[in-house]
């Protein structure tokens, strides 16, 4: 490799980066025990409506027409716009809620009112989704430690799944500390999130295996070094691009895939760190070798006869 | 030569270029408002002349048509808007009346070449058209439980007719039967004489204080058996149902174990939809009236077939369907079709009571439907549509009593394999249903399935924009080919979800952005390598050669790994999740064969096989 490419010491930082992920990590994992995550209507079960009004409305009138008709539990809140408004119920009632609920909202008000949407999940089904959003991200993330394991080495697949998992810890946090709903939608982004920042750790993991078995000299950190300035233009630009996208999204995506933008926004940022600083130092913690890497040696058998 | 592409490989480039351009082209006819008219029964023609009829009904009600559609099933009149399409479908239905179903739809617009070449336009999910979808939950333990009703009197009747004494049956809550013996002898000659006859049971001895005990219950294989009927019974009633509600393209699916999932794209009355989905039919069995019995005392009614005199029978019921516990078409031992129908133990005993009385007269199987039509009734000075519900009643099946009936028996005489399934199929739906529940339920109103389009291209559009721009500011001639790439990856993406047709959601739409965004990355990787190895000193051609050749393994990698999450997320996931999972995949797939294989060729047609002094591939960094 050329001499004249600058190394940026990354690994200098390690311990301190450590520090800062644990820190992360634990104000997430705390928040998750504590606040838990304000789980959609997908999870939780109930009913929800998105009606548009003619004109803006102030919300605790629409409170009051809703409380008149003696609903209980009700959240009344605008979705977007000031006149799209959307009103969820707890989850002990009936599946004609929907209609009965946007009657009530026509018979409290002479503007015109359009039904937008109106959803009704069975507690049990929440159950079951929920559930089964836990399921994909563990599966996902275990077949991802065996792809790896087999395609690289055993210390390459416990890095990428800490920085995974990481990510994910992060992301949940955040969405914890906020108190963002937390829908269908966005667990499809949090999966999202897994498959982006494994494809930023594979990248820089395949150049770090690469410099291991081309490179003689130098320690595994000076390697390890090597590898994230090689990928870092890289790493910088792909993450990027994929902001930008996900700001159009973000801004001109409209409300219902607002939360997807979020959490893909967030993974994107914490995936990039992760894919500098996680992957790679579990390396290190690991004690990575040139050993670890080299192809294994091929036995070869040759004929005793020789060719006429 | 070095960064030359073989003949063969540019050719396939070229031939898949070719292919999604015409293939995702469809997507790009905006779809047409339409009316369609389809038959109330299966034997109701629809031919040239309804289309004239309604052509005519909607001239006079100053509607303009165009681009109407004769198939055998069904005819579609195109009109200039919403607006229209609701008025057209008043009017038609006004003027067809209940032989036929109107129902809205969207017609696609694609030319006809493009239609001779099996290609069309992608299938909206139902948060872009605007429709219902409906989860409902079959109850399994009331359909195993129903069941085992049916298992006490058949156990009853086999320990009588062996004359081993019992003294008494129960059904305990976990789902299992207890019969109680007084001595071991009967209890072990039971078990033998049970174990013989339904190898569907699983028994058990038990003993207690002063009697004896067999616990019965059933096989999981058996379990699963009376789970997968009660769903196909559910499901075949639905179906019946939905045809009802006139609903252009609908979906009715099982999803997973127990439930079923209903999609009407379209609907939004979901209050009448719950309404017909939620009604089940009747049957009624009794007796064909004596020649010399009181005109009081006797009903009559058509048969089912057209051509088929008419019959009168009593007004006395002999058992209603919810005593019919299953109907299975299948072959007596002549091999000529037949219904096998099994009863309830109530419904056996009162059947045995009439029938034995009975012998050589002919029963009547009655068929009741409570079924709704449209009307337009005026209202407060504005015509308003109502649903006005009426019942049908119409004889499924006549047969002679041959010998005294019981819990189980046949019938036979039937003109073939067809008749024997419907009439079994018609049995079913009258039949005793496992009770069924909404468990989840989704609306989409057209307003906001417009409104989810629009954003969703918007934001796509926008995102485009901004990746190509960046693309060719950092990377100059080489983001500009990427850029080439990444529009292709666009239209094969279309075109490979056009030919699966696969349905477009809105978070497929998210999928859709992301993949744009990522599919940059592939090249991002190359071009990276190929600076790194320009720096190193290595000459143009040998660094784009080096450049692709050393990422391949990289993108290889990190492809399949995200693929891999992508196929699991498909896997485990529903509704939204599923959709997202869809683009992510196929444009995981596409963007491999575009970022790769089209940029090298690009690239290789701009510098390949001259002298190059300098790229065109950005400042260094």
């Amino acid at each position: 490799m050329s001499d004249t490419v600058k190394i940026i010491d990354f690994m200098g930082l390690r311990k301190i980066a450590a520090v800062v992920s644990f820190v992360f990590i634990v104000i997430s994992a705390g928040s998750l025990a504590f606040n838990s995550l304000q789980f959609g209507l997908d999870f939780t079960g109930g009913a929800l409506i998105e009606v548009e009004y003619s004109e803006a409305q102030p919300l605790n009138e629409i409170r009051a027409t809703l409380e008149g008709a003696s609903y209980e539990d009700v959240v009344v809140q605008t979705f977007g716009s000031p006149t799209a408004i959307l009103v969820r119920l707890a989850q002990d009632h009936t599946s004609t809620l929907g209609d009965e609920v946007l009657a009530t909202l026509r018979a409290g008000t002479d503007q015109s009112i359009e039904l937008m949407r109106s959803e009704f999940v069975g507690a049990q089904v929440g159950d079951e989704l929920r559930e089964q959003g836990g399921l994909g991200m563990l599966l996902a993330l275990g077949v991802v430690m065996l792809y790896v394991a087999m395609r690289f080495q055993i210390k390459f697949s416990v890095g990428a799944v800490v920085a995974l998992a990481h990510d994910v810890i992060i992301v949940l946090g955040i969405f914890s500390l906020l108190k963002l709903d937390f829908d269908l939608t966005v667990l499809a982004a949090v999966l999202a999130v897994i498959g982006y920042s494994l494809n930023d750790t594979i990248v820089v993991c395949d150049r770090i295996r690469e410099n291991f078995r081309k490179v003689r000299k130098g320690t595994s950190v000076e390697i390890i070094n090597l590898s994230l300035t090689q990928t870092l233009g890289r790493t910088l630009v792909t993450s990027l691009t994929t902001l930008l996208v996900l700001l159009a999204l973000f801004f001109f995506g409209g409300e219902m895939i607002h939360g997807f933008a979020t959490a893909l926004m967030i993974g994107v940022l914490v995936g990039t760190y992760s894919s500098v600083y996680v992957a790679s130092n579990v390396l290190v913690l690991m004690n990575i070798t040139r050993e670890d890497l080299l192809p294994p040696v091929k036995e070869e058998v040759v004929e005793g006869d020789e060719m006429p | 030569m070095l960064n030359k592409y073989p003949l063969w490989k540019n050719f396939i480039i070229v031939f898949v270029l070719v292919f999604g351009t015409i293939y995702a082209a469809p997507n790009l006819y905006p779809d047409d408002y339409a009316v369609q008219v389809s038959g109330a029964s299966t034997t109701t023609a629809v031919d040239q002349a309804l289309l004239n009829r309604v052509e005519r009904a909607l001239d006079k009600a100053k509607i303009e048509t165009f681009g109407s559609e004769v198939t055998p099933k069904n005819l579609l009149v195109r009109v200039g808007s919403s607006k229209d399409q609701l008025t057209a479908k008043a009017v038609v239905n006004k003027a067809l009346g209940d032989d036929y179903v109107t129902a809205l739809n969207l017609a696609p617009t694609t030319p006809e070449w493009l239609v001779s070449m099996g290609a069309g336009p992608m299938k909206l999910g139902l948060d872009l058209r605007g429709g219902v979808h409906f989860l409902m939950e079959v109850d399994m333990a009331a359909a195993v439980k129903q069941r085992l009703e049916v298992y006490v009197s058949e156990i009853k009747a086999q320990l009588r007719a062996e004359k081993l004494r019992y003294r008494g049956v129960n059904s305990k809550a976990d789902g299992s039967l207890s019969v109680k013996f007084r001595t071991e002898e009967g209890r072990d000659s039971a078990h033998t004489l049970l174990r013989r006859e339904y190898p569907e049971f699983l028994l058990t001895d038990e003993d207690a204080a002063d009697q004896f005990l067999l616990g019965v219950s059933l096989t999981d294989t058996r379990i699963r058996e009376i789970e997968d009927y009660a769903i196909k019974q559910n499901l075949t009633t639905i179906r019946n149902r939905v045809n009802e509600l006139g609903v252009a393209e609908p979906l009715v699916q099982r999803q997973g174990r127990n439930r079923i999932v209903i999609q009407l794209p379209g609907v939004q009355d979901t209050a009448a939809a719950k309404r017909i989905l939620g009604k089940t039919a009747n049957l009624e069995f009794r007796l064909e009236a004596k020649t010399d019995a009181a005109r009081s005392s006797t009903e009559a009614f058509e048969f089912r077939e057209p051509g088929r005199p008419d019959a009168t029978i009593e007004k006395d019921i002999i058992i209603t369907g919810s005593s019919v516990s299953n109907a299975q078409a299948n072959y007596d031992e002549n091999g000529m079709p037949q219904v096998s129908i099994t009863l309830d133990t109530k419904g056996g005993k009162m059947m045995n009571r009439i029938t034995r009385n009975a012998i050589k007269r002919r029963m009547a199987v009655l068929f009741i439907e409570h079924k709704s039509r449209t009307r337009y009734v005026m209202e407060e000075g504005v015509e308003v549509e109502k649903r006005i519900p009426y019942v049908e009643k119409r004889i499924i099946s006549l047969a002679t009593i041959q010998s005294a009936l019981g819990n189980s028996f046949r019938i036979t005489g039937l003109d073939g394999v067809g008749e024997s399934s419907e009439l079994a199929l018609l049995l079913r739906a009258g039949a005793l249903a496992a009770p069924i529940y909404f468990v989840e339920e989704r609306t989409v109103g057209p307003s906001l399935g417009q409104q989810n389009i629009d954003l969703g291209v918007t934001s796509v559009q926008i995102g485009f924009a901004m990746v190509l721009l960046f693309m060719v500011v950092f990377y100059k001639v080489f983001g500009l080919v990427a850029n080439v790439a990444l529009a292709l990856n666009l239209a094969i993406l279309v075109a490979v979800m056009s030919m699966l047709s696969a349905t477009l959601t809105l978070p497929g739409i998210a999928g859709i952005v992301l993949t744009v965004g990522m599919a940059v990355d592939a090249n991002v990787l190359i071009f990276s390598r190929i600076k790194e190895e320009l720096k190193n000193g290595m000459p143009p051609q040998s660094a784009i050669h080096a450049g692709y050749e050393r990422a391949f393994s990289t993108i290889l990698d990190a492809n399949i790994t995200t693929l891999v999450v992508a196929l699991i997320l498909f896997a485990v996931g529903t509704g939204p999740v599923k959709g997202f999972a869809v683009t992510l995949s196929i444009g995981i797939l596409t963007s491999m064969f575009t970022a790769i294989m089209v940029t090298r060729s690009l690239v290789n047609l701009i510098y390949g096989g001259r002298a190059v002094k300098k790229l065109s591939i950005g400042w260094e960094v």
